[in-house]
């Protein structure tokens, strides 16, 4: 082995790293056919790295990732509310769409002002729409941020928004006094449901050809 | 493959950890098979993949696009593997030992249909003195012989990894096949 020159060494280095000339090629393989020191310390080379190549390939453990996530600096909120609307692009639609809704519809809730249903045949007073004794009122009433007292009858629904009807008598008699349904509203969120109905009632007669 | 890592980085820049898990995910088997192999003990190779992809995180900024991501990626981690093995210097053939066998035995991918038990055994004690030895050699020639021989990478991407002249890295894998030479020549 140290009688064969240092090159002989560096040739085979050039071999195992694939980028050997042609010439140098030559040149070790003759003489690795006749210097047998040589040929068993190359051999030695490629057995090395064979072993090294040969140990077995590790695999990060099963929770590697969710940990690395867990250690992260804080992600900005923004990001994580953007990334959730961007993936999932018909609730962000729908959820844009009933915000509005919401307070378009809330908008309506907000006057504190009384209203009722004209009528010819109801009487107001202090913020109580009366049906008169003896009297029949035909047609709805919707009576808002006020109360109703029905003394007479009414043929068809009666609505209370934010008030309530007033009776002498218990609940269930002014019941039979109207024909239609009697519909007491105190808060915001039935104020919701209720206009929703209507909006989709009046779209549902608008597209069957009623109203 | 390099677009959906380019795409994903994007995302991570505007700060989306999400998609900074998916990249995760796809190197992480890589780097940690670069630490264990470099510092032969599953506790901290786990440890110091971790941070590596936090820092990774963290300096995202300062990565190139235009460059491969893996090559980056493969310095932080080659660089904080160096880092641990030069502050644990002294007590490191010790730890090492008890630590590559821990390794092994745990995540060891051998199934264990294809050998006899006795033959098993022995594949496992081979691998034990084959990471022992890659273990014993100093880190610069470690570094670039895991890089080449386990992670199986091109000289070129090597010196960038290690921010060296293809020149120098040929001379160190030059001498790590040299020094495994005269470790493993008697197995």
């Amino acid at each position: 082995m140290n009688r064969c020159p240092e090159i002989i060494t560096e040739y085979m280095h050039e071999y195992l790293d694939g980028e050997i000339l042609p010439e140098h090629k030559n040149i070790l393989t003759v003489h690795l056919k006749s210097c047998a020191d040589c040929r068993q310390h190359f051999q030695e080379l490629e057995k090395s790295i064979a072993l090294v190549k040969s140990i077995s390939h590790v695999q990060a453990p099963a929770d590697f990732t969710q940990k690395v996530l867990m250690n992260l600096p804080k992600e900005k909120k923004k990001v994580s509310v953007k990334r959730w609307f961007s993936r999932h692009p018909v609730l962000t639609a729908a959820s844009i769409f009933s915000i509005f809704m919401a307070a378009s519809l809330l908008s309506h809730w907000s006057g504190d002002d009384f209203s009722v249903t004209k009528n010819p045949d109801l009487v107001i007073e202090n913020n109580t729409a009366i049906v008169p004794e003896g009297e029949t009122v035909t047609g709805d009433i919707v009576v808002k941020n006020g109360d109703i007292r029905i003394d007479g009858k009414v043929d068809g629904s009666v609505t209370v928004i934010n008030g309530e009807i007033v009776n002498g008598e218990s609940y269930m008699a002014s019941a039979g006094q109207v024909k239609g349904d009697i519909v007491e509203i105190n808060e915001a969120f039935e104020w919701l449901w209720y206009q929703m109905k209507h909006i989709f009632e009046s779209t549902m007669n608008m597209l069957t050809g009623k109203e | 493959m390099d677009e959906f890592v380019k795409s994903r980085i994007k995302q991570v820049r505007k700060g989306d950890q999400n998609a900074f898990g998916e990249i995760v995910e796809l190197y992480k088997d890589k780097v940690f098979q670069l630490c264990f192999r470099m510092l032969g003990n599953s506790h901290e190779a786990e440890d110091i993949s971790q941070e590596a992809f936090i820092r990774a995180y963290i300096n995202i900024e300062r990565y190139n696009i235009d460059r491969k991501f893996s090559t980056w990626l493969y310095r932080i981690a080659t660089n904080l593997c160096i880092d641990r093995i030069r502050k644990k210097k002294p007590d490191y053939y010790l730890d090492a030992e008890v630590a590559g066998t821990e390794g092994l035995t745990l995540y060891s991918q051998i199934p264990a249909s294809q050998l006899a038990p006795d033959e098993e055994v022995s594949k496992i004690e081979l691998q034990e003195i084959i990471q022992n030895e890659i273990l014993k050699l100093p880190e610069k020639y470690r570094a670039v012989i895991v890089l080449k021989y386990i992670e199986e990478l091109p000289l070129l991407e090597i010196s960038k990894i290690l921010d060296l002249p293809i020149g120098t890295v040929k001379t160190r894998i030059h001498r790590g096949r040299e020094a495994l030479r005269k470790q493993l020549r008697h197995i």
